[in-house]
């Protein structure tokens, strides 16, 4: 039995393989939550895989989605905590920022307004600057 | 190890193929493949040890990283080579069995499952296509020219330069997220046709991934074999094209690991209806 292997023999430097050098996190977001699910002999109970999920689902997903969800505790979590917490709020408002932005943009079948966003990003500019003159 | 402390770990289900095919390739804790039959299905499963694989020791090791990396690599190597000979379905990580006879029951009493996941699955890989959003990847707003900055300007107070540097900033920002909303777009359009199915998966962050920018696009495509070549060039040349502060990344062929659910409710809604699935 021969498989079609119409990428054989293509140099494409930009494309990593599904095999076995698969990118970890693409590979944890299919078999942890992809696939069939028969009923194995070992039980695990379903609340540590969901606890699980969703631990990694953090890692995963985006920290914004989390914190709206009012889950906070990886800034706790010294095994998950790679990096500080300002990290962390400076990437989720970045996060929430390009969410929002998408959203409205998918909704509107129009171009984006423009007139709102300019308004927007004055006002944001004139407080993040007092925030970091603050902060100095 | 005595059969009692020994449970069967199954990786994935396929029709039947020549064994011979999976020598060399070890499963979770480098134990050997094998295949167990049933009818005209396979299921890959490999001996691991009870006390590593009962309750109590994987609800404390899947909370473990180091660990949950290295069965998640093993069972995706095993569901890769599984694939390698033929249409596959993954199973989800930690299906585990006292013993290849009760895998083998397993096949018996799900067998209509695969059957019609097989069948809707045959022929067809996942491709997967990510975009990411790079704002520090724009110029920096210090070489654009500045509207407004005539020869007889004089020098800026340092709060006025500031936030004029803060709020082109935020342009530049905002304008790679607006580009790559468009690019997310003319993706999907493009792919559509060219895919049999199409899900999203939840955009990766940067802490897991290692990836620099924001993934704003993180879709999964299940394309026929015959119409690989065909995604593949459209991908590159959206891929080759992508704007400044964008980035379009390819990774696969991947088993359907994403399709196996969308196969399954396509078959039972066929059933439901009197189809042949």
């Amino acid at each position: 039995m021969t498989e079609p292997t119409p990428w054989q023999g293509e140099t494409r430097p930009a494309r990593s393989r599904g095999g076995s050098s698969a990118n970890l996190a693409d590979v944890l977001e299919r078999v942890l939550d992809k696939g069939v699910v028969i009923a194995g002999d070992i039980k695990i109970n379903l609340l540590d895989i969901e606890l699980l999920t969703i631990k990694l689902r953090l890692l995963v997903a985006s920290v914004d989605k989390a914190k709206e969800m009012g889950i906070d505790w990886w800034e706790h979590d010294p095994a998950l905590s790679s990096k500080a917490s300002r990290d962390d709020n400076e990437l989720a408002e970045e996060n929430r920022r390009l969410r929002e932005r998408i959203a409205a943009l998918e909704e509107a079948a129009a171009p984006p307004a423009q007139i709102p966003q300019a308004q927007a990003s004055v006002e944001e500019t004139s407080q993040a600057g007092q925030e970091e003159e603050r902060s100095r | 190890m005595s059969t009692m402390d020994q449970a069967a770990y199954a990786y994935a289900v396929a029709r039947p193929f020549p064994a011979e095919r999976l020598d060399g390739l070890r499963g979770v804790g480098g134990y050997p493949v094998r295949l167990v039959e049933h009818d005209d299905l396979v299921v890959a499963v490999s001996p691991v040890p009870l006390h590593e694989f009962d309750e109590q020791a994987l609800k404390a090791r899947l909370e473990d990283m180091d660990w949950l990396e290295a069965i998640a690599r093993a069972h995706h190597s095993v569901v890769d080579a599984v694939g390698q000979a033929g249409a596959v379905v993954p199973l989800r990580l930690a299906t585990v069995y006292h013993g290849e006879e009760r895998a083998r029951e397993a096949l018996r009493e799900e067998g209509w499952r695969f059957r019609a996941v097989l069948d809707r699955l045959t022929g067809r890989h996942e491709w997967g296509v990510k975009i990411y959003a790079d704002p520090s990847a724009m110029p920096a707003p210090e070489q654009r020219p500045r509207p407004g900055a005539g020869s007889g300007g004089g020098a800026e107070s340092p709060g006025k330069a500031y936030l004029r540097r803060r709020q082109e900033q935020r342009r530049s920002r905002d304008d790679t997220w607006r580009t790559a909303t468009a690019l997310v777009r003319r993706v999907e359009e493009s792919l559509a046709d060219l895919a049999d199915a199409c899900q999203q998966h939840r955009p990766q962050d940067a802490k897991l991934s290692g990836e620099p920018g924001e993934n704003v696009l993180n879709a999964a495509y299940l394309v026929p074999d015959s119409g690989a070549r065909r995604f593949l060039e459209v991908v590159e040349a959206l891929r080759a094209n992508a704007p400044t502060g964008t980035r379009i990344e390819v990774s696969g062929p991947w088993a359907p690991y994403s399709f196996t659910a969308i196969a399954e409710e396509a078959a039972t809604a066929a059933a439901a209806h009197g189809g042949t699935g």
